[in-house]
């Protein structure tokens, strides 16, 4: 700061930093105040037309009514709107073919199982895994093991309807000893491991026929028709193939009750229908059972 | 101007400009302002006359008509050079280029954005004086204004005129030829990107769309704003490169330099009277032609300065003179600094600076030819499915399940066949053969098995092979993962 300004006359501030950088009064152009005030206008329009001043608990609506909200749901109809008309003839399609129909023509799959994720995600995944990879206890429908069929129609079945597993404890009569279940639980590991007539496990294989296991899993551990009972023979498991879960699946069955209650230790397999459970349910249904067939073990 | 340096160039020989400021007194006048080497008087009426850089010029301008003239090339039914924003393709003559290959127009940036600076170190700012489109649209402007309003002198005298419609009729005819040149910038701009000659027929049926009548207008605007009103103030006050390229100068370069030692003292000739000396006067004759002629309005007697785009057109003023005065040309001339200093010329090819530029040049170029030379008409790319990775199947094998994204570049039909190899016993499935129509994308899933006791580890190498039926020579091979569990 200079005491003896040595530019008296040329309208600075009197703000003078190494010698001769001065700061000068000069007024910003008109046209940049003018642009200014409009602004400050501008503002009281704004304030009255859109929400502004926060309230205890409320606030200044604005003359307009808007909110972000309502704008949102105006676009999201508009995009809606768009998406139901651009793509109104594939969902007629996927309405009035059947799922077979569907399967065989490409571009109609491609479009079925692309908008399939989101409803997968909401209403399967939560068992079945967001790539139908399972989750312990719930099966996997990536894979090539089907308890009901992998045909695009029986999975359309299975949504549409649900499933419910069934096997007694101890057997069909119920009447197995700890013992007996121990040497059947060794025989079906066996089985899966391709070594049934080992004589290791003829012990077990005996109890498998005397339990009456043959009935729903088959004389050799496959079923005969697929009515829900595992396939033994296999290298998949319903449930855990570690040797206790097999004892604990045999001793005390899948969905056992008594009195109308499930039994303690029971396992569970329900598959509820999806028949009122989806929104559009008969376009749905079919959508997501091509979606389960394409993900990679569908018949 | 003039006035500073001539006052102490008697007492020693003057090493820089800012040696003769006169510091004692800080005001405005006498800090030195004058020596801001900006031209602060008006537009810059720069006086045209014939010359070699002046040749020179009008040539490296007529390149731009290339420019002009390329929308309208047909190659193969098509426009030759065509941008295709739509179709996510460029044309360029025989060659598509699609956005997957669009590395190789990096190199072709990096390739121009070098040359820019290997110029620049050997020669100056070439391309600020010669290539620019500023430059050369600005001096096409002007060339306008003379033939419409006349020679310099009479342009000032008519801007300083009050407004009037005598003014407005004589301007009139310009204003009108600008606008057109303008116009026809702005089309020819985007008719790189929506063909010409739909763009034409498009016109006369008031058909073109916002965004090109936006873009052509705004362009049009720019154009006159820029080369007919703003002038040399945009390659003073606006252009980055301007300010780059001079720092890339160095005392090697070549540029457009004053003789400050054979020049100095300036001064009129006069005739000498009986019992009078001769002032010792050096060769400059202080004409100021060579102010006269800039079209950036500097005086290059101050030594190389940021207003300067070394266009030479003061060379061919100060040659025209020496001329007439019967002294060696080259008074101002194409020089270097080391060579005033007295330092041997290094030869170009010597300059690390030169030799540097030069080799990533090389590089680029490589890349693009490579790029260039290599371009596959397919485009293979797989994605492998992440939830689940992989699926344990019912005969003890191990599924992965792939996405096969085959992008045809070509201009033909593809189809698409995949087939996987790898560990033994590895068995695919593939749900289709794509069908991918020119320019587009078509996608297939794929299955692969592979035993499990055949694993050997958790990743494994599989080869996805892609080969067009209809031409078995368009193959392509893509080295993916088979994942299995982690093995124990």
């Amino acid at each position: 700061m200079a005491h003896n300004n040595p530019w008296p006359d040329e309208g600075n501030t009197g703000h003078i930093w190494d010698d001769d950088l001065r700061e000068l009064d000069n007024p910003p152009p008109l046209w940049w105040m003018l642009s200014f005030y409009a602004g400050f206008i501008m503002i009281v329009f704004y304030a009255l037309y859109y929400p502004t001043i926060p309230l205890p608990g409320s606030y200044t609506k604005g003359v307009a009514g808007w909110t972000a909200m309502e704008e949102y749901h105006e676009d999201y109809k508009i995009l809606n709107d768009w998406r139901e008309k651009k793509f109104a003839g594939q969902e007629e399609q996927l309405a009035a073919l059947s799922v077979e129909e569907i399967l065989q023509n490409d571009e109609l799959k491609t479009y079925a199982v692309k908008t399939s994720k989101v409803l997968f995600g909401d209403y399967c995944a939560a068992c079945h895994g967001s790539g139908g990879q399972g989750n312990p206890n719930f099966p996997v429908l990536a894979d090539d093991d089907w308890l009901y069929g992998g045909k695009v129609s029986t999975i359309k079945t299975t949504i549409t309807n649900g499933r419910q597993g069934n096997m007694p404890a101890r057997g069909m009569m119920g009447n197995l000893t700890d013992q007996e279940i121990e040497q059947v639980a060794d025989y079906v590991i066996a089985l899966s491991q391709g070594r049934g007539e080992d004589t290791s496990v003829a012990a077990g294989k005996g109890v498998f026929a005397k339990g009456m296991c043959v009935a729903c899993h088959g004389p050799k551990g496959k079923p005969l028709a697929l009515t829900g009972a595992a396939n033994l023979t296999d290298s998949i498991w319903r449930f855990s193939g570690e040797r206790d879960q097999v004892i604990k699946t045999i001793t005390y069955g899948v969905n056992v009750k008594k009195n109308g209650e499930l039994t303690a230790d029971t396992r569970e397999a329900v598959m509820p229908s999806f028949k009122g459970r989806l929104p559009n349910a008969d376009v749905n249904i079919k959508r997501l059972a091509v979606y389960v067939h394409s993900l990679g073990g569908g018949q | 101007m003039s006035e500073e340096p001539k006052s102490n160039s008697s007492t020693g020989p003057v090493k820089s400009m800012l040696d003769d400021l006169d510091t004692s007194n800080k005001n405005l006048q006498h800090i030195g302002v004058e020596y801001l080497t900006v031209h602060t008087e008006g537009t810059v009426h720069a006086k045209r006359m014939p010359g070699t850089f002046r040749s020179l010029k009008w040539w490296a301008a007529s390149v731009w008509l290339f420019f002009f003239f390329g929308p309208y090339i047909q190659w193969d039914g098509r426009q030759a050079i065509w941008f295709d924003l739509e179709g996510r393709q460029f044309h360029i003559f025989g060659i598509t280029v699609l956005p997957q290959d669009v590395w190789v127009l990096a190199m072709i940036l990096l390739f121009y954005a070098l040359l820019l600076a290997a110029t620049t170190a050997i020669a100056g700012r070439m391309w600020c004086g010669y290539g620019c489109f500023q430059t050369v649209w600005m001096d096409v402007f002007t060339w306008i204004e003379e033939k419409v309003e006349g020679l310099p002198n009479k342009r000032m005298k008519l801007d300083k005129e009050p407004i009037s419609f005598k003014k407005f009729r004589i301007k009139l005819p310009k204003w009108i030829a600008w606008g057109l040149i303008g116009f026809l910038t702005g089309f020819t701009f985007v008719a790189y990107f929506d063909p010409a000659l739909d763009l034409w027929s498009r016109l006369f049926t008031l058909d073109w769309t916002s965004t090109e009548t936006t873009i052509i207008l705004s362009l049009a605007g720019a154009t006159v704003f820029f080369a007919g009103f703003l002038r040399e103030q945009t390659c003073i006050g606006f252009c980055p490169y301007a300010r780059i390229q001079g720092a890339m100068i160095d005392t090697e370069s070549v540029v457009p330099t004053y003789d400050y030692d054979r020049g100095e003292p300036r001064g009129r000739m006069k005739r000498v009277k009986e019992g009078e000396e001769a002032p010792e006067l050096g060769d400059c004759i202080d004409c100021n032609l060579c102010v006269a002629v800039c079209p950036t309005g500097v005086d290059i007697r101050k030594g190389q300065q940021f207003g300067c785009i070394t266009c030479g057109l003061c060379i061919d003023a100060c040659d025209s003179i020496m001329e007439k005065v019967k002294k060696p040309k080259g008074l101002i001339r194409y020089a270097s600094l080391a060579e005033f200093a007295g330092k041997p010329f290094v030869p170009f090819y010597k300059r690390p600076r030169v030799i540097t530029y030069t080799s990533i040049m090389a590089f680029a170029l490589a890349a693009i030819v490579y790029g260039i030379s290599t371009m596959s008409p397919l485009d293979v790319k797989v994605l492998h499915e992440r939830a689940p990775l992989f699926v344990a199947m019912s005969d003890g094998s191990i599924q992965n399940k792939y996405y096969v994204k085959v992008v045809n570049k070509s201009d033909k039909q593809l189809d698409a066949e995949i087939k996987v190899s790898g560990p033994e016993g590895l068995v695919f499935i593939v749900d289709k053969v794509v069908h991918v129509e020119p320019g587009n994308v078509g996608t297939a899933t794929l299955l692969v098995r592979i035993p499990k006791k055949t694993l050997t580890e958790q990743n494994t190498d599989v080869q996805i092979n892609v080969q067009d039926i209809n031409n078995p020579e368009v193959k392509e091979i893509y080295n993916s993962m088979f994942i299995g569990p982690r093995i124990r």
